[in-house]
C-alpha cells in the first residue's frame, strides 16, 4: 500500500472489470482445454481437488491468518458439510437427472445442497465456536481437535443410536450423485475468494484483524471481540462446509475415516506454507500441495519423503510462508506497470488519476 | 520550553473529599468513584479510591512506581473487576460491564506499553476505532452495496480529520508498527479519540518523548479538551507536563490517595514529598 502521490490509480469499477475478465478467461481456457482433451480426465480430477483444497485453505486462513487463532478441527466442518450435502443429494432425484444428461434440472438441487452444507457447518461452527473461542492458543487447538474427532466418531456410530441408516457408519455413504463439475467448483472457488476478500476489506474484516494484532487494544476501542471471533469462526466453518459438499459430489462416496485429524493438519499445512494471512499464499500452496503428491507418484516409495523434505526446505528458507502476509492485487501491479511506463516516457499525464481506491 | 502561563483554575471542594474545577462545579461529574478498591490475593493494590472528574477537567494521577496508577485505569475500564466500591460514569454504574461496553459508554484509553495494531496501517488503526460508528451489514460489504461505499467514505474522512489533530495524514498508509515512538503514542491518542469518548484516560502519554515533543503534547492535550469538550485523566511521571496542564492532581502511594489538589497544593504537601523523597530524619 506504499504509494506516492505521483502513482496512477485505477478507478474501482475498472478494477473489478479487469479481475472479472481475467477470471472468465481462465475458466474459458481451462474448460476448453478439458473439452478438447488436452487436459485428461485424470488431470481434470486433480484440478477439481485443487479447487476444493483452495476453498479449504482460504477458509481456514480466515481463522488462523486473519483472526490469529489455531483451530485444528477444520476437517470436522468439512465432514459436516460433506455428509449434509451428500445425504441431501441422495434423497433428491438428482442421480436420474445426471444420468439422463439433464444437468440443468439438477442445478437448483445443487444450490440447495451447497446452502444446506454451509448452514449446517455454520451452525456447528457456532456451537463449537462460542465455548472454544473463550480459550486461546494451544487450548483452542486442543478443543477444536477434540471436536473434529467427535464429529468423526459420531458419523461412524450414529446409525446404531438412531436405529436407521443415516450416515452408513464406517461402511460409507455411497452412491452420491457426482455433481461436482469443474465449472461448479470453479465458481465456488471464485465466490469463496471474493467473499473473503470483500469481508476482510470492510469494517468486519478490520475488526477481525485487530483481534489478531492486539486483543486488549481491540476491546479498549469498543470492538466486540467475542462477536467478531465467532463471526470469523462461523464464516470459516461455512466455507469449509461448502468445500465438503463439493468433495462429496466429486468423490461420490464418503467415509468417516477421510476426515481424520490428519486431514485438518493437511489443510493447516497449506495455510502455513502459503503464509498466514495471505489469500494468494493459500491458493498457491493448496495448488502446489495437491499437485506435488500426484507428480511424485513416479517415485512412489519416496513420495512422502520428498513431500516432507519440500516442506522442511520451505520452512527453512521462507519461515513466514511462500507469500508471508503479502496479498496480491492485480490492479496494484497494473498501476505500478503504468507508472513505470509513464516514467519511461516522461509524460506528466495527471488527468489519468482516479480518485477512488481500494 | 516557552509556554504562556495558563490562568490558574479555581477549585471548588465537593461535599465529598473531591474537588472539581469551578466551571464544572454545577455539573454532574463525568466520572465518580466511591471507595474503589481491588485486592490481588492478599495484597490490597488499590483501596478507598475516591475521585470525581468534571466533564471538561484535565486530571492528573501521579505517584511513585508501583503505587497502583495503571491498576486504577484497568479498574476504570473494567479490565480488572473491583473488589470493592463503585464506578459511576456520568451517573451510571459500570459494574458488570465488559471493557468493550465501558468503551461504548464513553471511556477510551491509551496504554503505558503501546498497544497498536502494528501490522495494520495508521488509517486502519483509526478506522477500527470507528467500527461502532461505521454501521453496515456484512452482506452489504460482500455485495459492495452503495451503503458500503458511503459509510466507508464517511469513516475514512472522519479518520483523516482525527489524524489531522497531530498532522498525521501523510502517514496514513504506513504500518503503525513502523512509526517512530512518539508518533505511535500520538496515534494511540487519536485511536482512543475516534471512539468518541467523554473521558479519555492517558497512561504516560509523554513517556519516551523529548522535551519539545512533550511541550507540543501538552498543547495538544489542552487543544483536545477544548475542541472535543471531554474530560481527560492522565498518568504521568513528567512533572512539567502534570504541573503544567492538570487542574486537579491526585497523588497515589501504596494504592491510596495521599493528597489531592492543584499543582501548588501538591508541591508543598509534606506527605507527597515524603512519598517521593522519604522522611526527613528527626533531630
Amino acid at each position: 500500500m506504499k504509494q506516492t502521490n505521483t502513482s496512477i490509480r485505477i478507478p474501482m469499477p475498472v478494477r473489478y472489470l479487469i479481475n472479472a475478465a481475467l477470471i472468465v478467461l481462465l475458466w474459458f481456457i481451462l474448460s476448453s482445454l478439458m473439452r478438447s482433451g488436452a487436459i485428461t480426465n485424470y488431470w481434470t480430477g486433480i484440478i477439481i481437488m485443487i479447487g476444493i483444497n483452495i476453498i479449504l485453505a482460504v477458509s481456514l486462513n480466515v481463522a488462523t491468518g486473519y483472526l490469529g487463532q489455531l483451530p485444528l478441527g477444520h476437517a470436522g466442518f468439512m465432514a459436516v458439510g460433506a455428509y449434509a450435502g451428500g445425504i441431501f443429494m441422495r434423497a433428491v432425484p438428482v442421480q436420474e437427472f445426471l444420468r439422463a444428461g439433464n444437468a440443468g434440472a439438477s442445478v437448483p438441487y445443487i444450490l440447495i445442497a451447497l446452502l444446506i452444507s454451509a448452514l449446517t457447518a455454520g451452525i456447528f461452527g457456532l456451537i463449537i465456536g462460542i465455548p472454544a473461542l473463550r480459550l486461546r492458543g494451544d487450548y483452542l487447538a486442543i478443543i477444536t481437535l477434540g471436536f473434529g474427532e467427535i464429529i468423526r466418531v459420531v458419523l461412524t456410530n450414529i446409525d446404531s443410536v438412531l436405529g436407521f441408516d443415516f450416515t452408513f457408519g464406517s461402511a460409507g455413504l455411497k452412491r452420491i450423485p457426482k455433481y461436482s463439475s469443474f465449472t461448479l467448483v470453479f465458481i465456488c472457488v471464485v465466490l469463496t475468494c471474493f467473499i473473503i476478500h470483500t469481508v476482510m476489506k470492510s469494517r468486519h474484516g478490520r475488526a477481525i484483524l485487530s483481534i489478531r494484532e492486539n486483543e486488549i487494544a481491540s476491546e479498549s476501542v469498543g470492538v466486540n471481540t467475542t462477536y467478531y471471533k465467532t463471526f470469523a469462526f462461523v464464516l470459516s466453518a461455512m466455507l469449509a462446509g461448502v468445500a465438503g459438499c463439493l468433495y462429496a459430489g466429486y468423490i461420490g462416496s464418503l467415509y468417516p475415516s477421510t476426515f481424520k485429524f490428519m486431514k485438518s493438519i493437511e489443510i493447516l499445512v497449506m495455510v502455513v506454507l502459503g503464509g498466514m494471512g495471505s489469500m494468494l499464499g493459500s491458493v498457491l500452496s493448496a495448488t502446489v500441495l495437491t499437485v506435488l503428491p500426484e507428480l511424485l507418484r513416479s517415485v512412489a516409495d519416496y513420495r512422502m519423503v520428498a513431500y516432507s523434505l519440500a516442506l522442511v526446505i520451505m520452512m527453512i528458507f521462507r519461515p513466514k510462508g511462500l507469500m508471508g502476509s503479502y496479498d496480491f492485487s492485480l490492479s496494484h501491479l497494473l498501476e505500478k506497470g503504468l507508472c513505470a511506463v509513464r516514467l519511461l516516457f516522461g509524460r506528466k499525464s495527471s488527468e489519468k488519476k482516479g480518485e477512488s481506491r481500494e | 520550553m516557552s509556554r504562556t502561563p495558563r490562568p490558574k483554575t479555581k477549585l471548588v471542594p465537593q461535599p465529598t473529599t473531591n474537588y472539581l474545577p469551578e466551571r464544572d462545579a454545577d455539573k454532574r461529574p463525568i466520572l465518580e468513584t466511591r471507595h474503589l478498591g481491588i485486592d490481588f490475593g492478599g495484597l490490597s493494590a488499590v483501596s478507598d479510591f475516591n475521585v470525581a472528574v468534571g466533564p471538561t477537567e484535565i486530571a492528573g494521577l501521579i505517584g511513585p512506581n508501583g503505587a497502583g496508577k495503571t491498576t486504577i485505569f484497568n479498574l476504570l475500564t473494567n479490565v480488572y473487576k473491583p473488589t470493592r466500591g463503585t464506578i459511576l460514569l456520568d451517573g451510571i454504574d459500570t459494574a458488570g460491564k465488559s471493557t468493550t461496553e465501558v468503551n461504548r459508554m464513553g471511556i477510551a484509553r491509551t496504554f503505558q506499553n503501546i498497544r497498536l495494531f502494528r501490522q495494520l496501517s495508521v488509517l486502519d488503526n483509526v478506522l477500527i476505532a470507528l467500527n461502532n460508528e461505521t454501521r453496515y451489514s456484512a452482506l452489504s460489504a460482500i455485495l459492495r452495496l452503495p451503503e458500503y461505499w458511503r459509510r466507508e467514505r464517511i469513516a475514512r474522512d472522519r479518520a483523516m480529520e482525527l489524524l489531522s489533530i497531530f498532522d498525521m495524514q501523510p502517514l496514513a498508509d504506513q504500518p503503525a508498527g513502523s512509526l517512530p515512538y512518539g508518533a505511535q503514542r500520538r496515534l494511540e491518542i487519536v485511536r482512543a479519540l475516534a471512539t468518541n469518548p467523554s473521558l479519555l484516560l492517558l497512561d504516560e502519554p509523554a513517556a519516551g518523548m523529548n522535551p519539545s515533543e512533550t511541550s507540543e503534547l501538552m498543547d495538544n492535550i489542552v487543544k483536545i479538551r477544548d475542541t472535543f469538550q471531554i474530560a481527560i485523566m492522565l498518568i504521568e511521571h513528567d512533572m512539567n507536563l502534570v504541573m503544567g496542564i492538570c487542574e486537579v492532581i491526585g497523588v497515589l502511594n501504596f494504592g491510596r490517595i495521599i493528597a489531592k489538589g492543584t499543582s501548588d497544593d501538591i508541591q508543598s504537601n509534606p506527605l507527597v514529598i515524603e512519598a517521593y523523597l522519604g522522611k526527613k530524619k528527626e533531630g
